[in-house]
Parts: structure tokens; C-alpha cells; sequence
């Protein structure tokens, strides 16, 4: 499996984000996205997503499942946590899975993997910032999709808690997949370095 | 199918839990309703011929009340990007949260009407048409306010001016919903017609909303 993008360019409010870029990353591989604040690392994984529309360029995956669309093979971790702070840790996770849909894993296991197995029943209202974050995680287990679309993946996470996700993302790299990951702290596995605009 | 059951069960959910749009639309009904006597005076003959058009107006505007945040909340909290991404079409994924808010905040205004009509001087059979009419013509109100919901996400502004601004769509709705339970009241109308064209209303708005909503939604992608 390979995902690259070619001649991308992004307008984002009538300015020029970036253009001309070009990314590839094959199965087992992480990009890590870097670059100065504001120079468009959400916006490529945003385009990936699906969630924008380039201005020009093509995206495509190679090998995927060709019913599918590039975005329906993504997880997406964005800043926005997509959790209802009304719902419990299990109903959050659960909603999604069965939302989201595909091939899945047990719900339960994956928050114990995240360490959120105590917490279950707790209202999403009521977790930390790290918490929340672990949560955001358990749902990229349960619900296999083959590329991960990481935005400052480790943010709010405890030293303990970046240990974890870096082991998390190995596991996912080792079946197969594939991860781009938009990041300013070093992403803690191996990773080729996919710099947007100039040094940081 | 477990996807879209899946979100109207989460969004039923949410609605009736603590903090949740359901009861305040509920509420705001209620409120209405109650006052309208105590505004109007205590002429009986004169209340149970308003009493329909009062019940009508009372209910529009408790489902538009909780209606702009019907995409809001996603938006903000990012379960939208999640929901445009998934292989569930947006559409279906559109009239499905459609369907949840009007199970959980349109449903019980149905279900509070009987009591209400006893407020408003209205017999068993005036109560029973006024409900019925509700029962045929809010999801029409549901399905075209939820174009205005999602135009309130995709234009960041003010959710309730875009309701206001899809608001000439429920006119019909509305004309039609009164007439209805007016010709069983007072006549010389039949029942019949302006219940018919009601359903078609609702029926229209079942189809047209979710692609308008979903073609808003895309449209506005950020």
C-alpha cells in the first residue's frame, strides 16, 4: 500500500498555504510533518482527510480497497477530540465503532491498552486533557483503517502515556499500516521527516 | 444500517441526558401555551378558534428553538469531520441525526399537545386534529430547519439567523397544519385537502433537506 500526493496546493482563505507539494509513504512507514506554526501541517492532513479540497494536485493510495475513497480509509486525529462530554468513555467508543464501521476489535481491550479500562463508565465530561486524548486513541484501535492522519498526536499525553502511543504506532506499522503524523516534538518511532515551507 | 442507528441512538442519547436539547423545546411549548389564555382574556368561544393556530406556532417555533445546534455541536467538537469521512453517505447521515432530533424534541411536543388543547378550550376531536396535523407537518419543519442548521455551521454565523432565514420555508407548513385542524373545527373546508397537501410537504422536505443539507455541509468544508 502507498499514499502520495502530487503538485498539491492549498488556498485557505484567498492566501497560499503551500504548492507544489509532493509526499510519499508506503506501508510500515510514518511521515512526520514539520514546519513553523501556520504553515499548512494540519492543512496537508486535512486534505488527505478529505476535508479540504486542494486548489491542485491529486492524492491517491495505491493498494487500498478500491470501493472505498481515500478518506474512508483514514482515522483522523485532529485537535478537536470528536467526543460528547455527555456520553461515557465506553458510549463514546462504542458509538463510533459502530459507526465508523469495518473490520474491528474489541472496544473494551483497546481502552485497556490506552489505560482508560478504570474509567468506563465515567461521563467524557469528567476526563483530563490526557485522558480525552487516550480515548481519541482507542477509537484508531477498534476501528482498523490502514492510514493514520496523527495531528500533534502526543499533545496533553504524560511521559508514560507518549511511551504507550509510540508502542501503539509500531504495532500499527508492523501489520501493515501507514502514518502521517503532523507534529513539532520528535514522534518517538522512526520516521522520515516531511518539512512544509522552510526551518522550522 | 448499524451506522445510522448508531447515530440516532447517540444523538437521542445526548438530547435526553442532562443538558440536552429535548426538554427545553418541550418546556418552551409549555410555556407559551400557558400564557396565551392569561394574554388573550377568558373568552372561551374566542381561544378555542385560536387555539389551533396557537398549538401551530407554539410548536414551530419550539423546534426551531433547538434546531440550529443540530450540526453546531458536531462541528465544534469535530464529530463532523469524523461523520463527513466515514463510508456512510453524508445524506443518509444528515436525515438520520434529522430523524433523532425530531424522535427526541419534536415527538414529545406531539405528546404534550392533548394536555394543552384542555388550556386552550379545545374539545377531544379539535385536540385529536390539532395533534394529528402536528404529527404529519413537524417533520417537515425538522427536515427544511435542518438546512438552515447546516448553512448556520457552513457560514459561521449566528445559528438562529439562519433559522430565521429558512423560516419562509415553514410558512407553508404552517398555513396548511392550521387549516387542517381548523376545517374539522369550525369547516366549511374538508379536512382532506390541506391535510394531504401537508403530508406532501413533509414527504418533500424528507427527500429535499438531508441532499440540501449535505450539499451545504460539503460545500463548506474547512
Amino acid at each position: 500500500m502507498r499514499l502520495s500526493g502530487h503538485g498539491l496546493r492549498c488556498v485557505r482563505g484567498g492566501r497560499e498555504v503551500f504548492a507544489g507539494l509532493e509526499f510519499a509513504a508506503a506501508s510500515g512507514q510514518a511521515v512526520a510533518v514539520t514546519g513553523r506554526n501556520g504553515s499548512g501541517k494540519t492543512s496537508l492532513l486535512r486534505l488527505i482527510a478529505g476535508l479540504l479540497v486542494p486548489a491542485a494536485g491529486t492524492i491517491a493510495l495505491d493498494g487500498g480497497d478500491a470501493e472505498l475513497t481515500v478518506p474512508e480509509q483514514c482515522h483522523y486525529l485532529g485537535h478537536r477530540d470528536a467526543l460528547k462530554p455527555a456520553l461515557s468513555v465506553a458510549e463514546n467508543l462504542v458509538f463510533w465503532a459502530d459507526f465508523l464501521g469495518g473490520e474491528r476489535s474489541d472496544a473494551a481491550e483497546s481502552l485497556a491498552k490506552v489505560g482508560l479500562d478504570h474509567a468506563t463508565h465515567l461521563p467524557a465530561g469528567f476526563l483530563s486533557a490526557g485522558q480525552r486524548r487516550r480515548l481519541s486513541l482507542a477509537r484508531l484501535l477498534t476501528v482498523r483503517r490502514p492510514v493514520w492522519l496523527l495531528d500533534e498526536p502526543t499533545n496533553a499525553l504524560d511521559v508514560a502515556g507518549q511511551d504507550m502511543f509510540g508502542s501503539l504506532m509500531r504495532e500499527h506499522l508492523a501489520a501493515g499500516g501507514l502514518i502521517v503524523a503532523a507534529t513539532h516534538a520528535p514522534l518517538g518511532i522512526e520516521s522520515r521527516e516531511l518539512r512544509i515551507g522552510g526551518v522550522a | 444500517m448499524t451506522a445510522l442507528s448508531a447515530l440516532i441512538r447517540r444523538d437521542i442519547r445526548i438530547a435526553l441526558r442532562v443538558g440536552g436539547g429535548a426538554l427545553i423545546g418541550v418546556l418552551f411549548f409549555l410555556t407559551v401555551v400557558v400564557l396565551m389564555p392569561f394574554a388573550v382574556g377568558p373568552d372561551l368561544a374566542l381561544l378555542s378558534r385560536l387555539g389551533p393556530a396557537i398549538l401551530w406556532l407554539g410548536a414551530l417555533l419550539a423546534s426551531l428553538l433547538t434546531l440550529d445546534r443540530l450540526f453546531m455541536a458536531d462541528h465544534e467538537d469535530g464529530s463532523l469531520d469524523l461523520i463527513t469521512m466515514s463510508r456512510t453517505p453524508l445524506e443518509l447521515a444528515c436525515a438520520a441525526k434529522a430523524l433523532a432530533h425530531w424522535l427526541a424534541a419534536g415527538l414529545p411536543l406531539i405528546v404534550a399537545t392533548p394536555v394543552l388543547g384542555l388550556l386552550l378550550n379545545l374539545d377531544m376531536v379539535a385536540t385529536g386534529a390539532v395533534a394529528l396535523t402536528l404529527l404529519a407537518g413537524t417533520p417537515a419543519l425538522t427536515f427544511t430547519g435542518m438546512i438552515g442548521a447546516a448553512l448556520a455551521v457552513t457560514l459561521h454565523r449566528g445559528g438562529l439567523l439562519m433559522a430565521v432565514l429558512v423560516l419562509p420555508l415553514s410558512i407553508p407548513v404552517l398555513i396548511f397544519g392550521v387549516a387542517a385542524s381548523q376545517a374539522v373545527i369550525v369547516g366549511p373546508m374538508t379536512f382532506g385537502a390541506p391535510f394531504s397537501i401537508l403530508c406532501a410537504l413533509s414527504l418533500v422536505s424528507l427527500v429535499v433537506g438531508p441532499f440540501a443539507a449535505a450539499a451545504s455541509l460539503r460545500h463548506g468544508l474547512d
